[in-house]
């Protein structure tokens, strides 16, 4: 049986907005609109989206860099807050993050030797530091570099060796769950591919459960068994793998697969259906519909009731979820 | 990304070093560096060169007071009562720098730690603390170093201490403000999320990687004290006899500029080569130091 | 000049000639410690109507090879060589042909809008700029062609856009206003370095489209990009770059048929697709790209290639024409029918 490691629910992230003056009555950018999800032992989620989404911010929620309006988050069954203290030493030990500037998620001033040390320390307490040269060479090791940079600087790395710094300082504590937050998208094409194979491979040796944060959906797809489709801030759509790449159902989830640039120059299939209406409209971050679903704006099969009520996510069997109100009866690719 | 690559390379020393390359070739700075290390060197050996002591009346001349001369020794001259100026003068400047050396001390200490507080707490607490800043820099400090040494009579410490207590709000503003921009990169994000306490962070994180900033503006500090000493000695409430400082004889000599001209000359020069030297000094650190050069 | 002319499309002649021709190009950057040369000796031709897209991941010298022929260096770097445009050499000593050229008959577009977008001045502002600096044409005549140009480039609602500011637009719209801009004096070439890189996947596919529209009309595009799904979809002829030269050059369905060169090989291998099987390990390429300025005998990629041998590592390896395509490899790739 396999443990529930975080639960999230209700979550709503708000930022407030600039007023036009002191008299106007303050707006809200919100980010994460109560949002639900779960991550079990040993699985790997994949959170896709586009920008204004709150991807990033779902992470730093969960990671406590900032705080939630509202909803809960539950690391095994304990709810945290942000000000838990107790709660949040518990979860930080097992849960741990790899960022998305390789070169920048390392102190500039600190050796990576040194900046791994201190996670060690930090994580598993004083008692750690007399193992800790040999604990850092062994997680060096197991991220495929050679122990003896663990003297040098991440300015005189290359962006995939400090990526690779960066989760030897992530794994140190032998966390349960790894939040990467477009932890290959600053790299290189050759060099994304090793830090992939990294993390699958990190995966299946630990057990380890990722939650993968990511624009691109090929690489999701190569390394998430799950995926959640986020439009601003709402869930709307999750599947497991299979399903979501081979029978999108969501009309965003859909546009957005059709938009990935195959590299392969076969002509081009005939535009089978139109998936998007508006030529141009990503959204800017005020640019969410009051009521109804977030993605009426945009979606070529919206009506009244699209616009008038928020769908809910609903099971369709298989483990698939989905957040609109005409999942049944939409067209379904040839 | 091709730029990006090409720009790390092209400035991917470190910091350090690359900020020493920098400094070594502005050539204002490197003079100015060399007569920084002269005036000191000048200080520490001066009154040993001469024959003369620093409170020594030398009784031969008449009047007292007598110019610079090459035969009698007194190369800088004598002032009101017969002592040799070049080793009042060098001794003064050796009290000056040491008030500026300390009062930059103690204001960088305070004003880093109250600022890396701060910026990296952010919120309200930011909020109150810059508040006792601004309150603070309000406040007429002359009054309040004027109040102080009436109080607890003239003594070095004191000066040095009201200096440094005065001192240190500018230098927390600035470090707030890079430990604000440094709150926002990634690696403190990544030391918060391994669990680290907030002054763990400040300490090992946000104060190392302000210190730049730190050295450059404590560097244009010791001018501004040294002048700020002496503007206290000129109203007469630095330094006690027997001890002088370069604010002392300007103020000294300001009253025999019509008779004695030469009691004003040679620590007016002093002083104005001194301060000089540092600004320089201080803006080329900065220029070196500040990393979107090139 | 020809740039009243009231569309971007229908060009006269789409001759088959080369409209921009490098050759031997070199880009050194004197840095304190010694000369970084992030181009090395590169020849190159774009011809009138077509696409070229040029590929490489950082450090490969795709960018700075353009920048180098147009004159666009940051103040330490130095070009060598030649780069004609329409037979003009825009190299030499005088610099007229090249201040001819910039920004009337060649443009360029970046990967970030906001570079090339002025924060406070109003979109239609920067537009008209564009031709009233250089009196090409009158304030009336500025205004209508900058809308025509941004009804051209898919801008939804232009006459609102003209007045408004670049933060006002989001991501995609300011990427197509900064297309308009290099549009707006009708040129024979743009240039689009990284264009799509820092937008939206659903936007980038409408920018694409916008460009492969402007191609199709008898614009020749430059493409810089490390991406190879979008080369595939607007690309006539690929140049792979590594280490500062080309390593491989072809048609766009050669080059991704049958690549002749090891690292576009691997390459296309190590990108991970949402079209093939899912497989338990990416296809990657071991080690680092290498950083402008290393300097090894051989062949920069030899340390990284699966198939190096000896002489990969005494010799570089010198491009070598077979018709429509160039390899420079001491042991092309076999299927590729480019074998030595």
């Amino acid at each position: 049986m396999t443990e529930r490691l975080l639960r999230v629910r209700g979550l709503t992230v708000r930022f407030p907005l600039r007023r036009a003056s002191p008299f106007a009555s303050r707006s809200w950018l919100t980010a994460v609109d109560a949002l639900d999800l779960e991550v079990a032992e040993g699985q790997s989620v994949g959170i896709v989206g586009e920008s204004g989404c709150g991807k990033s911010t779902l992470a730093r929620a969960i990671l406590a860099l900032v705080t939630p309006q509202s909803g809960t988050i539950e690391w095994r069954g304990e709810p945290v807050g942000r000000d838990d203290r107790g709660g949040l030493r518990r979860m930080r030990r097992e849960l741990q993050a790899v960022f998305q500037d390789p070169v920048g998620s390392l102190d500039p001033r600190m050796t990576i030797g040194e900046s791994i040390a201190e996670a060690l320390v930090a994580l598993a307490g004083p008692q750690g530091r007399p193992a800790a040269a040999v604990r850092v060479n062994a997680c060096l090791d197991e991220v495929g570099l050679d122990p003896a940079l663990a003297a040098r600087y991440p300015h005189e790395l290359s962006g995939g060796q400090c990526q690779r710094a960066a989760i030897a300082r992530a794994i140190v504590g032998r966390p349960r769950l790894l939040v990467c937050d477009e932890a290959v998208s600053a790299l290189d094409v050759s060099v994304q591919a090793q830090i992939v194979n990294l993390l699958a491979g990190l995966q299946r040796r630990h057990g380890l459960a990722l939650l993968f944060i990511s624009h691109n959906l090929a690489v999701v797809r190569h390394l998430c068994d799950e995926v959640v489709v986020l439009y601003l801030g709402r869930v709307v759509e999750r599947a497991p793998r299979e399903a979501i790449f081979a029978r999108p159902r969501h009309p965003y989830t859909r546009a957005l697969l059709a938009a990935v640039p195959r590299p392969d120059p076969s002509p081009p299939e005939p535009a089978g259906e139109i998936l998007s209406r508006e030529p141009d409209t990503s959204p800017g971050p005020a640019a969410k519909p009051a009521a109804g679903c977030a993605y009426s704006a945009r979606c070529p099969f919206a009506d009244a009731t699209c616009c008038a009520q928020a769908p809910v996510l609903e099971d369709t069997g298989g483990g698939q979820l989905i957040a609109c109100h005409h999942w049944r009866t939409l067209p379904t690719r040839p | 990304m091709a730029g990006s690559t090409l720009a790390s390379v092209m400035t991917d020393d470190g910091l350090w070093i690359d900020a020493r390359r920098r400094l070594l070739g502005n050539r204002a700075a490197v003079a100015a560096a060399v007569l920084v290390l002269l005036l000191v060197l000048a200080a520490l050996l001066g009154p040993l060169v001469s024959p003369y002591e620093l409170d020594q009346v030398d009784w031969t001349l008449s009047p007292l007071t007598s110019p610079p001369s090459l035969d009698n020794g007194h190369w800088f001259g004598t002032d009101s009562n017969g002592r040799d100026l070049f080793v009042r003068v060098w001794a003064g400047t050796q009290v000056s720098l040491l008030v500026a050396l300390l009062a930059t001390a103690v204001s960088v200490v305070i004003g880093v730690a109250w600022g890396a507080t701060a910026g990296y707490l952010g919120g309200r607490v930011d909020g109150w603390m810059m508040r006792v800043v601004d309150v603070l820099y309000a406040l007429p400090y002359m009054f309040f170093v004027i109040i102080l040494t009436v109080v607890f009579g003239r003594s070095l410490w004191l000066i040095f201490l009201a200096i440094g207590a005065v001192g240190w709000l500018t230098m927390a503003r600035i470090v707030r403000g890079q430990a604000l921009a440094l709150r926002q990169r990634e690696f403190v994000a990544a030391a918060v999320t391994l669990g680290l306490p907030a002054h763990r962070i400040i300490a090992r994180h946000i104060v190392p990687n302000v210190l730049g900033t730190v050295v450059v503006y404590a560097t244009l500090t010791v001018p501004q004290v040294i002048l700020f000493e002496s503007f206290l000695s000129f109203l007469g409430l630095g330094v006690q006899e027997p001890l002088t400082s370069l604010g002392r004889l300007v103020a000294e000599g300001a009253l025999e500029m019509e008779t004695a001209p030469w009691q004003l000359l040679a620590p007016s020069a002093v002083l104005a080569a001194l301060l000089l030297a540092l600004n320089f000094l201080g803006d080329g650190l900065r220029d070196a130091l500040d990393p979107r050069q090139g | 000049m020809g740039c009243v002319t009231p569309s971007i499309r229908g060009r006269a002649d789409v001759a088959n000639d080369a409209l921009l021709a490098i050759r031997d190009l070199s880009v050194e950057f004197a840095t304190p410690r010694g000369v970084v040369r992030a181009v090395r000796d590169v020849s190159l031709e774009v011809r009138r109507g077509e696409c070229l897209a040029i590929v490489g991941e950082s450090g490969s010298g795709k960018s700075q090879l353009l920048l180098g022929s147009f004159g666009l260096l940051a103040a330490r770097g130095s070009a060598r060589g030649s780069a004609r445009f329409a037979g003009e050499e825009l190299l030499g000593s005088d610099q007229a042909p090249l201040r001819a050229v910039r920004g009337t008959r060649v443009a360029m577009v970046f990967q970030d809008p906001m570079n090339s977008l002025t924060p406070h001045l109003t979109i239609g502002r920067q537009l008209a700029e564009v031709v009233l600096d250089r009196r090409l044409l009158d304030p009336q005549q500025a205004r209508a062609r900058s809308i025509e140009v941004l009804r051209a480039v898919r801008m939804p609602e232009p006459e609102a856009r003209v007045r408004q500011y670049p933060h006002e637009l989001s991501g995609g719209q300011r990427q197509r206003a900064a297309i308009a801009m290099a549009l707006m004096t009708n040129p024979d070439l743009l240039v689009a370095d990284e264009p799509t890189t820092a937008l939206d996947v659903t936007v980038q596919a409408q920018v694409i489209d916008v460009l492969r529209e402007a191609r199709d009309g008898g614009l020749s595009l430059v493409l810089i990009t490390h991406d190879l799904g979008v080369v595939a979809g607007i690309a006539d002829r690929v140049a792979v770059m590594y280490a500062g030269r080309i390593v491989e050059l072809a048609p766009v369905r050669e080059l991704f048929a049958s690549p002749a060169h090891p690292y576009t090989a691997a390459l296309l291998a190590s990108v991970p697709r949402l079209d093939t099987p899912v497989a338990a390990r990416l296809a990657s390429i071991e080690g680092q790209p290498p950083r402008p300025g290393e300097e090894r005998p051989g062949c920069a990629f030899a340390p990284r290639c699966p198939g190096a041998f000896e002489r990969c590592g005494a010799v570089a390896p010198q491009l070598r024409h077979d018709g429509a395509r160039s390899v420079a490899c001491h042991a092309p790739l076999a299927d590729s029918g480019a074998a030595s």
